[in-house]
């Protein structure tokens, strides 16, 4: 495979990858190497778990997978475009700094940590601590959408970014999302469909009505998820939803003296 | 709440020799000094509009006395500044012994801190490392010397080697023969970085210090072929000419970490621990994110900068394995990658599950390590000393056969070039320099790194301030510490009678402990001095 890539290519066709029975490290070499080749499109088939797809990644690229990525899927990735045709694990979006990712199915835990920008969205549910310690910095704004419902933790430690949490196919009683919700959230903005209860929310945060602005935002998020997953967008937007804010940036301003 | 709180010290000026230069008034960034506008005060006060008063004042004007320095006595720290850059010599600092009732046990720092938290009821911070009177093994550690047999070397005359390779090594070579016959090495060489002399700087982030300090260690690092570390921080770019010699930290909060950072730095390091704080996350306040902080970090400015106590992607040694995976997978295989963690209990264990993670080097920061802020209360009371932890780090990863798998780092208060060599022969394969780096620069470990008003232009933001570090110079003492060093671990070396550092590592049969228990020699793994 290698000399067949050592020629660089005015890349039109996919390059294709049987990622069947293939070790992460060979999977993701023979991705750069097709990256490097000139290639730009790459589909992955029978992908079973293998990690690090997309690390670091700062080619312009679009990776389209067929299966289940491992963990740390897009991992400090730098603008490729990823479509996962199945369910994603742990940690994707790991301090990711642009580019896309889009999950048909549901995903792990720690999704997004430390995302500075770049946009995840998921059709299905998420685990635990998802989009925890999001930031933001100048056009640099993360934007995380989970189409089902969200474990604990949710947004913890968010710094900036956009965090949405539509909770599409719960069951009856099934709560939006986890515990401690936005705990220790001192930027950014949580957007939720409908309303969790008071007991869910970390401490530093509060619950807002949606203004025109936070619609145009949301709008626009709906409709790019309606897009990925053929959800139709304008049912969703009939519906209530709330926003969490941090009510101080300054949560751990007063702990300390000298 | 109106304060109870003594002056610790009392500023001196001898008025006599002041000649009012004001230096000292503009330099101390604690606003410790100030003039005394005597004869404006008291014109004033006099002048109220009538001709009498004029009078008055003109009358002033005769006995007037020049204005003066005066200090206020409860904002000094003590950086000496002042004193050291007084033309005249005019200023000395004492510390005020009416400030606390002698005790022996309720010992002046304790009776303070009680009454600054009975003032403002929060955690007391504090800055640089440990400071409190524990044992130190490497006071009780000698080094041994080659008389008559076994003759020593002299390094003025003979080459000796220092250089050293952070990376992972190979269990064995596996050479083959080409079709001349001639030898080829066949096992493939994981990454290496090389350093000239076995020391690299500690990771001081910019916010903590300033970018004239982290430009005076980059320059330094540069000429003496050693590293600097750029801390949780990101890298700045007036650093990128010297990326070569950086360490890339990469921490909780992932600030300044993209693609970009991880290719430029040397080698890449997964800060878990600090031996200053250990298990404590970091929060460098908003106030000291100006501009520059905010780019370097990418983070907005002013907004606060909170790294995690844990990495929230790390729950276990298979987590930590992910992590290590993906900053590879991330720079293809191209650099080394270790771990920082702070030496605690169970420290062996846990650096035998980081080597098995697959990291290349291993960062252990012993109790008396610095840091730029931490809680008083962690600082001086967790973590255990450098030298045990590593003696016991060595011992295990050679027990388990896999200590050729990782490179070890020693940090911690390592105080001059004799606990240098007393690492190395511990079984460190590098020591790490950070308050020593700082003195070199011009600090007087006033430990109030956190209050960002350092007067020495090291520990702040402060742009009236930071101008007090000139970088060139401040690179020139460093690499003249560290040149000063190099020649003494020679010296060290050739009174060994051998001529590469290579041959001290982890040699500790040339050392001997002199007042240490049973039980501290055998955690050493050295013999007691007699014997």
């Amino acid at each position: 495979m290698g000399c067949e890539l050592r020629n660089r290519v005015e890349a039109v066709e996919p390059y294709r990858i049987d990622a069947q029975g293939m070790h992460h490290r060979q999977l993701n070499e023979t991705i750069r190497a097709a990256l490097s080749a000139g290639y730009r499109e790459i589909i992955l088939d029978n992908v079973n778990g293998q990690r690090y797809i997309g690390a670091g990644i700062s080619t312009p690229a679009y990776i389209e997978i067929n299966g289940v990525p491992g963990n740390d899927l897009a991992v400090f990735m730098n603008g490729p475009t990823i479509r996962v045709h199945g369910n994603g694990q742990d940690g994707i979006a790991n301090t990711m700094n642009s580019g896309t990712v889009i999950v048909d199915g549901s995903a792990g835990d720690v999704l997004g940590y430390g995302m500075r920008g770049g946009r995840l969205f998921v059709r299905g549910d998420v685990g635990y601590r998802v989009g925890i310690h999001m930031k933001e910095y100048r056009e640099q704004v993360p934007v995380l959408v989970v189409g089902g419902r969200a474990g604990a933790f949710c947004g913890e430690y968010m710094a900036g970014g956009v965090l949405v949490v539509l909770g599409l196919d719960r069951l009856p009683g099934q709560p939006l999302t986890g515990d401690y919700l936005a705990t220790g959230m001192h930027g950014g903005v949580i957007y939720l469909r409908g309303r969790v209860a008071e007991h869910l929310l970390g401490k530093e945060v509060q619950m807002f009505d949606l203004n025109d602005q936070d619609w145009k935002l949301l709008g626009g998020l709906l409709d790019e998820f309606g897009n990925y997953f053929g959800v139709d967008a304008a049912e969703l937007k009939k519906d209530q939803y709330t926003k969490l804010l941090p009510v101080s940036h300054r949560p751990y301003g007063r702990l300390y003296v000298s | 709440m109106r304060s109870l709180l003594p002056p610790e010290y009392i500023v001196r000026i001898d008025q006599d020799r002041c000649r009012r230069c004001g230096r000292c008034v503009r330099n101390c960034g604690f606003g410790a000094l100030s003039f005394e506008h005597s004869f404006w005060h008291r014109a004033k006060e006099l002048f109220q509009g009538s001709t009498e008063d004029l009078q008055k004042v003109i009358a002033h004007v005769e006995e007037y006395v020049p204005d003066r320095v005066v200090a206020d006595n409860r904002k000094c720290v003590q950086c000496h500044y002042c004193v050291t850059h007084c033309p005249e010599g005019a200023i000395n600092i004492e510390p005020n012994p009416l400030a606390y009732k002698a005790n022996h046990y309720w010992l002046p720092h304790y009776q303070k801190n009680i009454v600054k938290q009975a003032e403002s009821g929060g955690m007391i911070l504090t800055g640089s490392g440990n400071d409190k009177p524990y044992f130190s093994y490497f006071d009780h550690l000698v080094l041994d010397a080659c008389q008559v047999t076994n003759p020593s070397i002299d390094p003025l005359r003979e080459p000796m080697e220092l250089r050293t390779y952070l990376g992972s090594r190979p269990k064995a070579l596996e050479i083959e023969q080409d079709s001349d016959g001639e030898p080829v090495l066949k096992t493939k060489l994981t990454p290496q970085v090389k350093l000239e002399i076995p020391i690299v700087f500690a990771a001081m982030s910019y916010g903590a210090i300033s970018l004239n300090a982290q430009k005076a260690l980059a320059m330094a690092a540069k000429e003496c072929g050693v590293l600097m570390n750029t801390g949780e921080g990101g890298m700045h770019r007036d650093l990128y000419p010297y990326a070569d010699h950086i360490i890339g930290q990469v921490a909780s909060g992932r600030f300044g970490v993209n693609p970009e950072y991880l290719e430029r730095a040397a080698m890449l390091e997964i800060k878990i621990g600090q031996g200053a704080k250990p298990g404590i996350g970091g929060h460098l306040p908003g106030e000291k994110v100006d501009e520059e902080v905010s780019r370097t970090r990418m983070i907005p400015v002013g907004s606060d900068a909170l790294s995690p106590a844990p990495h929230h992607d790390i729950y276990s040694i298979e987590d930590l394995a992910q992590l290590i995976s993906a900053l590879k997978e991330a720079t293809a295989y191209t650099k080394p990658v270790g771990v920082k963690i702070a030496a605690v209990h169970n420290v062996a264990a846990i650096a035998s599950g980081i080597a098995r993670a697959g990291a290349d080097v291993i960062y252990i920061d012993g109790f008396r390590g610095g840091t730029g802020a931490t809680p008083m209360i962690i600082r001086d009371h967790v973590g255990i000393p450098i030298e045990l932890a590593l003696a016991a780090v060595d011992d295990r990863l050679r027990q388990e056969g896999i200590r050729n798998q990782v490179s070890l780092i020693a940090a911690g208060g390592i105080r001059h070039s004799g606990d240098v060599a007393k690492a190395i022969a511990l079984g460190a394969d590098a020591v790490a320099i950070g308050t020593a780096a700082l003195i070199a620069m011009g600090c007087h470990v006033c430990q109030q790194c956190f209050s960002g008003n350092c007067s020495w232009g090291i520990a702040t933001q402060r742009p009236e301030l930071t101008r007090h570090l000139n970088p060139e110079e401040a690179g020139q003492r460093l690499a003249n510490l560290l040149r000063g060093w190099a020649l003494e671990l020679k010296e060290i070396l050739g009174s060994l009678g051998i001529n590469a550092i290579e041959s001290l590592r982890g040699s500790r049969l040339r050392l001997r402990g002199v007042g240490l228990s049973e039980q501290d020699l055998e955690i050493l793994g050295v013999k007691p001095a007699g014997r």
